[in-house]
C-alpha cells in the first residue's frame, strides 16, 4: 500500500514531463529523427516489442550477474580493508585509481581477454559498480559506536564477534546506500559493455538504431532500460525495508 | 575478588592527566561508591578496572597479584547506555549471555525472566528508540546484571533518571546487591545516593583525581529510608560535600 502511495508523485512528475515533451514537439515541429513525439515512441515500443523483449532479457541477465559480482567484490574488499590497516593503505588508493581508468579504454581489453560472451560485460559492470558500494561500506563499518565496541570487549567479544554484533549491523544503512548507487551504475555498465563488444542486448540495440537514425526506436530502448533500472532499484529498496525495519522506524519518528 | 589500585595514574596521549597516584581497595562482596567532580577521572578509573585502559603509572592488583588482563572479569556499564538500535530490548539485554555462549533462545529466556524486576515488561520486543530515557537506563542495567560477573562497574547508572525512578532503582539496586552479594563499584555525582547505598565511599579530588576522603558508612547496609533522616547520615553527607568543595 505504501509502495503504491509512494508511486504517485514520480508518476505524476513523469506525466508532466511527457506533456511538456509533447507540447515541445508539437509547437516546434522538430523532425522525428531529432526528437520523436511521445506517441511515436509509444508506437515504437509496441512495434519493437518482440525485439525489445529478446534483447532486454540478455541485458537483464548481464546486469544481474554483473551486479552480483560487484556486490561480492565490493563487500569483500570493504571488509578486508576494514579489517587490516595495512591492506587499507596498500589497496585503497588503487581502488580510487581503478575508477579513473576510462571504461571505454578498458572494456575492449576485457573483450580481447575473454571474447564476446557474458564475461567482459560482468567485468565492466563489476568495475563501475563495486566502488561506491565498497566506499560506503567502509565508511559504515567505521561509524560503529566505539563505546559500544568497548562494552562488547568487556563482555568477551573478539574482533569477529564485535564485527558481527555491532559493526556490520551499524554499517547496513550505508551498505544499502552503496547498493542503490551500484544498482544504477550496473545498468549503465551493461550498456557500455554492449557498445564495446556485443551482438545483442539493449545497448547493442541502441547503437544499431542510432546508426539507422531510428530515433523513436532508440527512445523506446531507453524507456526499457529505464524501467529495468527502476525495477532493480525498487528491489534494493524493498530489501532495505525488510532488513532495516529499525532504521526506517527511527527515521519516520523524526 | 579483591580489587586494589595502587598509585594508579593515567595520562592520555593528548597530555591530559586524568588520575594521579590513586589508592583504592574493594573487598569481595563490598559495595564501594566513588564520588568526584566532573572530569576528575571517574570514568577513566572504571575503564581501567574493566580492562579497557592500561594505567600509565601504578598498578591494579586482583587478589593481591598484579592483574595481567582484567578484560572480561567485570560487568561494565558505560556512562551512555550503548543500546544497539537494531536489537530489541530483550536482545540488547541478553547480549552478554549470548557472548558467554548461551543459545539465543536460552539467553532470551533468562532475560525475559528478569524484565519484570527491571520495570521493562511489555517492552521486551520494542526497540530502544521507543523507550524513555529511564527505561533505556534500566535496560542497560539489566544487560549489566545478566553478564553474570561477580564484579559490577556502574558508571553513573541513575544520573539520567527522574527523581522518582531513581529512588525506586536505588532501593532495587540495594536489594539486588544484598541478595546477590556481588562486588559493586558505583560511580556517581550524587552524595546521597553514595551514602544510601555503599559500604564505603571514596571522594576524589579535582583532576588529576586522587583520593581526598575515604568514609565507611554507618549503619551497615541494607539501609532504609529512615536512615536518610538520621543526624549521622546528615553529618556524613556534609563531610562528603565539604570535601567536594561545597562548604
Ligand atoms: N580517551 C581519552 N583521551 C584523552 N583524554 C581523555 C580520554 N578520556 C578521558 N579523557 C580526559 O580525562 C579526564 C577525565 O575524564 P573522565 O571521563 O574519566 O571524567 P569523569 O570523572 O568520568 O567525568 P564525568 O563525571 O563528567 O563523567 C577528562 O579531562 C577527559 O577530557
Ligand atoms: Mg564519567
Amino acid at each position: 500500500m505504501r509502495v503504491l502511495r509512494g508511486a504517485g508523485p514520480p508518476v505524476a512528475f513523469a506525466a508532466l514531463v511527457v506533456a511538456a515533451w509533447a507540447l515541445l514537439t508539437a509547437v516546434t515541429g522538430i523532425p522525428e529523427s531529432s526528437l520523436p513525439t511521445p506517441g511515436q515512441v509509444a508506437a515504437a515500443l509496441w512495434d519493437d516489442r518482440a525485439v525489445l523483449a529478446d534483447n532486454a532479457w540478455v541485458t537483464i541477465g548481464e546486469i544481474l550477474v554483473g551486479y552480483a559480482a560487484a556486490i561480492a567484490v565490493g563487500l569483500s574488499l570493504a571488509i578486508v580493508i576494514h579489517a587490516s590497516r595495512a591492506v587499507e593503505r596498500a589497496v585503497y588508493p588503487w581502488l580510487v585509481v581503478s575508477q579513473m581508468v576510462p571504461i571505454v579504454a578498458i572494456a575492449p581489453i576485457f573483450v580481447i581477454w575473454t571474447g564476446f560472451d557474458l564475461r567482459p560485460k560482468v567485468m565492466v559492470i563489476a568495475l563501475v559498480a563495486f566502488f561506491p558500494l565498497a566506499v560506503s561500506t567502509i565508511d559504515g563499518l567505521k561509524a560503529a559506536d566505539p563505546e559500544l565496541l568497548r562494552l562488547l570487549r568487556t563482555l568477551g567479544a573478539g574482533r569477529v564477534t564485535r564485527f558481527r554484533i555491532a559493526q556490520w549491523p551499524a554499517a547496513l544503512p550505508s551498505v544499502f546506500s552503496g547498493l542503490k548507487v551500484a544498482a544504477a551504475l550496473s545498468v549503465i555498465g551493461a550498456v557500455f559493455a554492449e557498445w564495446v563488444g556485443s551482438g545483442e542486448g539493449l545497448g547493442y540495440l541502441v547503437l544499431t538504431y542510432n546508426n539507422q537514425v531510428a530515433t523513436a526506436d532508440m527512445f523506446a530502448v531507453i524507456v526499457v532500460l529505464g524501467a529495468i533500472g527502476i525495477a532493480l532499484y525498487g528491489l534494493v529498496l524493498l530489501a532495505e525495508r525488510l532488513v532495516l525495519p529499525w532504521y526506517h522506524d527511527e527515521r519516520r519518528a523524526l | 575478588m579483591t580489587l586494589e589500585a595502587r598509585g594508579l595514574g593515567m595520562t592520555f596521549a593528548g597530555g591530559v592527566t586524568a588520575l594521579d597516584g590513586l589508592d583504592l581497595r574493594v573487598e569481595p562482596g563490598e559495595f564501594v561508591a566513588v564520588v568526584g567532580p566532573s572530569g576528575c577521572g571517574k570514568s577513566t578509573l572504571l575503564a581501567m578496572f574493566a580492562g579497557l585502559l592500561t594505567p600509565t603509572s601504578g598498578e591494579i592488583l586482583v587478589d593481591g597479584a598484579p592483574a595481567t588482563s582484567l578484560l572480561g572479569r567485570a560487568a561494565y556499564m558505560p556512562q551512555r547506555d550503548c543500546l544497539m538500535p537494531w536489537r530489541t530490548v530483550l536482545d540488547n539485554c541478553a547480549v552478554g549471555l549470548e557472548l558467554a555462549g548461551a543459545s539465543r533462545r536460552q539467553a532470551r529466556e533468562r532475560a525475559r525472566a528478569e524484565v519484570g524486576r527491571f520495570g521493562l515488561e511489555g517492552f521486551e520486543d520494542r526497540r530502544p528508540a521507543e523507550l524513555s530515557g529511564g527505561m533505556r537506563q534500566r535496560a542497560a542495567l539489566l544487560r549489566t546484571f545478566l553478564a553474570g560477573r561477580d564484579l559490577l562497574l556502574l558508571d553513573e547508572p541513575f544520573a539520567a533518571l527522574d527523581a522518582l525512578t531513581r529512588r525506586d532503582l536505588q532501593d532495587w539496586l540495594r536489594d539486588v546487591a544484598e541478595a546477590d552479594r556481588r562486588t559493586i563499584v558505583l560511580v556517581t555525582h550524587d552524595v546521597t545516593e553514595a551514602a544510601y547505598l555503599a559500604d564505603r565511599i571514596y571522594v576524589l579530588t579535582e583532576r588529576p583525581g586522587r583520593v581526598a576522603l575515604e568514609e565507611t558508612v554507618e549503619p551497615p547496609r541494607p539501609r532504609g529510608p529512615e536512615v536518610l533522616a538520621s543526624p549521622e547520615f546528615a553529618a556524613l553527607q556534609r563531610r562528603l560535600l565539604v570535601t567536594l568543595g561545597f562548604a
